[in-house]
This record gives C-alpha cells, structure tokens and sequence, in this order.
C-alpha cells in the first residue's frame, strides 16, 4: 500500500513538474514536447530500480520504446482530429486512446514480449 | 536562431483545481502503471510508461485558457482553442520520438549505471526532442519559401 501512495505523489510531483514546465514555454509546439515528457517513466522506474533492480527496470524500458512510438501515433491522430475533424480536445484526446492502446498492444505482440 | 522563449504570466491564467486534477491524473497514471507491471509483467506495463494519460488534461487546459483569452477580447475562441490544442499534439508527436531515445538509453545502459542511465536517458531525450522540432520547424520554413 505504501508503495502505491508513494508512487502517485512521486508521479504527480513528477508529470506536474514537467507539465508546468511546458505551460511557460512558447512556441506552443514546442512546449507540446513536454506532453510527451517521461514524467510517469521517471518516477515508475526509479521505483522499478529500487524494489525489482536493473534486469526489471530495463525490460520495462524495452517495451517503453513500444508505447513512445504509439504516443507519437496517437499524437499524430489527436492532431489531425482537432485540426481536420474541428473535434473538441477531450473528444479528440480521448478518442485518440484508442488507436495507442491498439498500437502498443499490436507492438508488443509483434515483437512478442511477453513477460 | 531558435524563438524559444518564457512566459511565466500564462501560470497565471490556471485555475487551481487544473492543476490539482493534473497532479491527481500523474499520480494516478503512475499508479495504474504500476499496476499493470505487477499484474501482467514488466513488458507490458512498460508500455504504460508512455500512456498520454495527462495529455488530454493538458490539451484541455491550453483549449481552454486559449477560448477564455479570447472571449475577454469579445470573440467566441473555439477554432482558435483547437488549433492551439492541435499545436500541443504536434509538438507531442515530435516528443514521442525523444521519449523513444530516452527508453532507449536507459534500456542500454541500466545494467551498466544507474546514474548513467537516468542522466543520458534524460539528455537523449532533450536532444532529439529538441532536434526533431527544430528540423520539422525548418523543414515547413523551406516549404513555405518554395512554394
């Protein structure tokens, strides 16, 4: 249990750090980097180091670069939802989740990790 | 020369539950992370490490600072919220890419250094996110000027 309450402060001290991060910063394209800031990478992987060591954390590393390369799709999608679809950003955001949540899955099984 | 700039002023036109629900959204992804490595493995919820979970926050927030500025200046602000919001995504599209070079230090170098792993995986991350918005950025210039 103690764990997880450390995991969230960690994390939204983390994820609010860099988001705040990206709101003082213009051009507004270039403070869309810290949307894809590894805030939530951070903190779950300084955790990961600390109870499971470097094997755990590296295999978690391995499927990270699964789930940016969906980010950058679902980035993508967001994108063109908002700008081609005149969708609202909570309507294009969350509809994105689908195609990252399809990407990275599809990811992971094609180069078949599976632990 | 890159026009990167500060504007402390825009933390001004946050409300404070924006960010209380921005913090509760981190926490909770990271939990929910955490969750899925412990229930499924490591693999699959290292996928979880890059879950867009507080971009629709996020986006939500610059939609809506962007159709408020506008309404103080008498206009509605929607198409104006969106195009600022899909800016946000464009910039986050470039930064997938440079979280795809930090988990690929880290990935890399973890079993050699810990410390090393966290500093380069975090520089990578920086450079190529940096170099990828400065080469699209480039890149558009080239094309207006040719066209």
């Amino acid at each position: 249990m103690t764990e997880y309450v450390v995991r969230f402060f960690l994390g939204g001290l983390v994820v609010s750090a860099f988001a705040m991060l990206g709101d003082v910063l213009r051009p507004k394209s270039f403070a869309g980097l810290f949307g894809a800031a590894p805030s939530i990478a951070l903190a779950t992987l300084a955790i990961a180091l600390y109870r499971h060591g470097p094997g755990y954390a590296a295999l978690q590393a391995r499927s990270m670069m699964l789930g940016a390369i969906a980010l950058a799709l679902y980035s993508v999608v967001a994108c063109q939802l908002l700008v081609r679809l005149r969708l609202r950003a909570v309507a294009a955001t969350s509809l994105s989740l689908i195609v990252w949540l399809i990407a990275s899955l599809g990811l992971l099984l094609l180069v078949g990790g599976a632990t | 020369m890159i026009p990167i700039r500060f504007a402390p002023s825009s933390l001004r036109e946050g409300r404070w539950y924006e960010y209380v629900i921005r913090f509760a959204l981190g926490g909770a992804a990271t939990v929910f992370a955490g969750l899925i490595s412990s229930w499924y493995g490591a693999s699959a919820g290292g996928l979880f490490l890059a879950f867009p979970a507080i971009f629709c926050a996020s986006a939500t927030l610059i939609e809506n600072h962007e159709v408020r500025r506008k309404r103080r200046a008498g206009l509605a602000g929607k198409r104006r919220g969106q195009e600022a919001a899909a800016l946000d995504a464009a910039g986050a599209a470039l930064g997938g890419i440079g979280l795809l070079a930090f988990a690929a230090v880290f990935f890399l170098v973890v079993e050699d250094s810990i410390w090393a792993a966290f500093a380069g995986a975090l520089i990578a991350w920086v450079i190529v996110s940096v170099a990828a918005w400065y080469g699209r950025r480039t890149w558009r210039f080239v094309r207006v000027a040719w066209h």
